[in-house]
C-alpha cells in the first residue's frame, strides 16, 4: 500500500510542472501585456523608453527561461510574489476569495450528496417504479439545466416573492454566520442541483451493478435481513465510484464557478480568474491556475488512495 | 461546466448485435426505448429548425426595432422582444444554428481526436503511452475556463475558435476512456493476426482497432453533444463565446436579460428553456443509445 501511495504521490509532480509550463507559455502567447494595458489607459501615445523601463520593473525583459525559473523558485518556497495589477501580495489577493469559493463548493457538494445518495439508492432498489422514473427525469434535467440560468430564475423568484436582492458585499462566515449562510444558500442550491444529478445517476448505476453481484445473492441465500444486505454489502461497495465522481465534481467547483459567481454577484476565485486574465496579470493568473490545478490533482490523489484503501484489489496494479 | 465521462462507457463491450438493416435498427430502437426515441425526435426537430431557420423565422434576427423594445409576448411577437426590439422567437430559432454547430463540431472533433489518441496510446504502449497519459493528466487538471479564455484571446472570437476551446478539454477525457477499452482489444487474436500478416501500425489502428471501440466512442460522442452546448452557452453568457449580433442562446441571457429580468422575464426564461430542452433531448437520446449498445447493463 505504501509503495502505491508514494508512487502515486510522485506522479503528481510532473503533472503540476506541466500545468505550470502550460499556463506560463499560454499567458505569454496571449497578445498584449500588463504594461501596455496599464499605460494605454493614461494617454494615447507612450514612449518606448517608458514601456521598456516598466517592463524591466516587472522583470518582463528577462529571457523566458529565467522568468520561469524565478517563478518556480518562488513557488517552491510558497512565495507567489505580488499581483502585477494591484501590487498586493498574491496570498492576500487570493485568501478571502479562496475562502468564499471553498465554502460554496463545500455547501454545494453537501446539498448535492444529501439529495443524491438516498434518491439514487431508492431509484436502484425500486427499478422501473415511479420513484425510479421521477429520479431519472429529475437527474437528467439537472444535468441539462445550466446552473447559471437556474441562478437567474432563483433570483427572479426571490425578487418577485420576497423582494430579496443579492447583496453587494460578501459577509465572511466568521463575521456573521447566519448572514453568510443566507447569502450562499441560493448559489449552493443552484450548483448543488447539478451536482446531485450527476451523483444520483452514478449512485443508481453503481447500486444496480452491485445488486447483481454473486455475493449479494449469497447474502440473500444465507437468509440475511434485507437492511443488513444493503448496509453491509450493497451500499458499501456501490459507494466507491460515487465517491470518485463526487470528488471530481468538488474539485471542479473550486475553479469552475465563474458563471454562477457572476450571476449571484459573488467575488470568488472565478471572478478573480477572469479579471487576472483580462489584465494580463501574469503572476496572479499563474498562481491561480497552479492553485486550482493543485486542488484538482490533490483531490484526485486522495480519491485514488481512498479507493486503494477501501478496495485492496486496486492497490496492486 | 465540468466535462463528465459517462461512467460505464469503459465497460461496454464493442459487440452490438447485427440487426436486419438500418430501418430495422431504428424501428427496434423506437419500440424498445420510447424515451430515447422522444429525445431523438427533439434532436431531429432541432436540426430541421436550424437548417430552415431563414424560412420559418418570422423576423430578421439582427433587425433592431426601437419601436418594439421589451414587448410582452403577443400575437405579433409570440415570445416577446428583447431590449433592442429584436424578436425573441426569431433569435431562438437562429440560435439553434449556433448551438448545433458548436455542439456537433466540438463533440465530433473532440471524441474523434480523443479516440485516435486513446487507441494509439494503448496500441503502442510503453514510453509513448506513459508520456501521452501524463500529457492528458495536465490537460485534465488545467482549469477549463482559463483555457477557453486564453484560446479566445489568442485566436479571436469566432465560432471555429470557440469549438477549439471546447474541444481541447474533451480530448483527454475521451482518450482515457477509449484507451482502457483499446487495451483489452490489443490482446485480441485478430490484432496479433494482423501484425503477423505484416500490416503497418496505421492500418492496424485504423482498420482493426478503431472499429472495435465504436461503442464507447459513440457514447462519448453523444454525451459530449449536450455538454458542448452547455459550455458554449456558458462561455457566450460570460462574453467569451459568440459575439453580438449573432444569435446564440447563452448570449441572449447576457446583459439586459438579467437587468430587466423582473419587468421582462420572457427574455431570461425562454433562451434558458431552449438550452435545457436541447441538452435534455441529447442526453436522453445518448443514454438510450448507450443502453441499446450495451444490453447487459441497463442504466438511466
Amino acid at each position: 500500500m505504501w509503495k502505491y501511495v508514494v508512487k502515486r504521490f510522485f506522479l503528481m509532480i510532473p503533472t503540476l510542472l506541466g500545468v505550470a509550463v502550460l499556463i506560463f507559455v499560454l499567458m505569454r502567447i496571449v497578445p498584449g501585456d500588463i504594461v501596455e494595458l496599464r499605460l494605454a489607459g493614461e494617454s494615447g501615445s507612450v514612449s518606448v523608453e517608458l514601456l521598456k523601463s516598466e517592463r524591466a520593473r516587472f522583470g518582463l525583459d528577462q529571457p523566458l527561461w529565467k522568468q520561469f525559473a524565478t517563478w518556480m523558485w518562488g513557488v517552491v518556497r510558497f512565495d507567489f510574489g505580488t499581483s502585477m495589477w494591484t501590487g498586493a501580495s498574491i496570498g492576500e489577493e487570493i485568501k478571502l476569495r479562496f475562502a468564499l469559493s471553498l465554502q460554496l463548493a463545500i455547501m454545494a457538494t453537501a446539498v448535492g450528496v444529501v439529495i443524491a445518495i438516498p434518491l439514487g439508492v431508492a431509484s436502484a432498489l425500486k427499478q422501473d417504479s415511479w420513484i425510479d422514473y421521477v429520479a431519472r427525469v429529475v437527474s437528467i434535467a439537472g444535468i441539462a439545466t445550466p446552473s447559471f440560468w437556474l441562478g437567474i430564475l432563483m433570483i427572479l423568484v426571490l425578487l418577485v416573492v420576497f423582494k430579496w436582492v443579492p447583496p453587494m458585499v460578501y459577509t465572511p462566515f466568521w463575521v456573521n454566520p447566519w448572514q453568510n449562510l443566507v447569502q450562499l444558500i441560493w448559489p449552493a442550491l443552484a450548483v448543488g442541483y447539478r451536482l446531485s444529478a450527476v451523483v444520483t445517476r452514478m449512485t443508481r448505476s453503481a447500486m444496480l451493478e452491485v445488486l447483481r453481484e454473486d455475493y449479494i445473492r449469497t447474502a440473500r441465500a444465507k437468509g440475511l435481513v434485507e437492511t443488513l444486505i444493503l448496509k453491509r454489502h450493497a451500499i458499501k461497495n456501490a459507494m466507491l465510484p460515487v465517491l470518485t465522481v463526487t470528488g471530481i465534481e468538488f474539485a471542479f467547483l473550486m475553479g469552475g464557478l465563474v458563471v454562477t459567481e457572476q450571476v449571484f454577484n459573488l467575488n470568488g476565485l472565478g471572478l478573480l480568474f477572469v479579471q487576472a486574465v483580462a489584465h494580463r496579470d501574469y503572476t496572479l493568473t499563474q498562481a491561480l491556475v497552479l492553485l486550482v490545478a493543485s486542488v484538482f490533482i490533490i483531490v484526485n490523489f486522495f480519491m485514488d488512495i481512498t479507493y486503494g484503501w477501501l478496495d485492496p484489489r486496486i492497490r496492486y496494479r | 461546466m465540468a466535462i463528465n465521462v459517462p461512467f460505464d462507457a469503459v465497460e461496454i463491450a464493442a459487440s452490438a448485435e447485427a440487426r436486419s438493416g438500418w430501418w430495422g435498427t431504428v424501428l427496434d430502437f423506437v419500440r424498445r426505448r420510447p424515451l430515447g426515441a422522444a429525445g431523438g425526435a427533439v434532436v431531429l426537430f432541432l436540426i430541421v429548425v436550424a437548417l430552415t431557420a431563414n424560412l420559418i423565422a418570422p423576423y430578421n434576427p439582427v433587425q433592431v426595432d426601437f419601436g418594439a423594445m421589451l414587448t410582452r409576448p403577443n400575437a405579433a411577437h409570440w415570445l416577446g422582444t428583447d431590449a433592442f426590439g429584436r424578436d425573441v422567437l426569431t433569435r431562438l430559432i437562429y440560435g439553434s444554428r449556433t448551438a448545433l454547430l458548436v455542439g456537433f463540431g466540438a463533440a465530433v472533433v473532440g471524441s474523434t481526436l480523443g479516440a485516435i489518441l486513446g487507441v494509439g496510446s494503448a496500441y503502442f504502449g510503453g514510453r509513448i503511452d506513459l508520456y501521452l497519459q501524463r500529457l492528458m493528466d495536465i490537460f485534465i487538471a488545467f482549469p477549463l475556463i482559463i483555457l477557453a479564455l486564453a484560446i479566445v484571446a489568442i485566436l479571436g472570437n469566432t465560432i471555429p475558435n470557440l469549438i477549439a476551446a471546447i474541444t481541447i478539454p474533451m480530448i483527454p477525457r475521451c482518450a482515457l476512456v477509449i484507451r482502457s477499452t483499446a487495451l483489452s482489444i490489443r490482446e485480441m487474436p485478430y490484432v496479433d493476426a494482423a501484425r503477423a500478416a505484416g500490416f503497418g501500425s496505421a492500418r492496424i489502428i485504423l482498420r482493426h482497432m478503431c472499429p472495435n471501440v465504436m461503442a464507447p466512442y459513440l457514447i462519448m460522442l453523444t454525451s459530449f453533444l449536450g455538454q458542448a452546448i452547455l459550455l458554449e452557452s456558458s462561455l457566450s453568457f460570460l462574453g467569451l463565446g459568440v459575439q453580438e449580433p449573432t444569435a446564440a442562446w447563452g448570449l441572449m441571457l447576457r446583459g439586459a436579460a438579467v437587468d430587466f429580468a423582473e419587468s421582462a422575464p420572457w427574455m431570461a426564461v425562454f433562451p434558458g428553456l431552449a438550452i435545457s430542452l436541447a441538452v435534455f433531448a441529447f442526453n436522453l437520446f445518448g443514454d438510450s443509445l448507450r443502453d441499446a449498445l450495451d444490453p447487459k447493463l441497463r442504466t438511466l
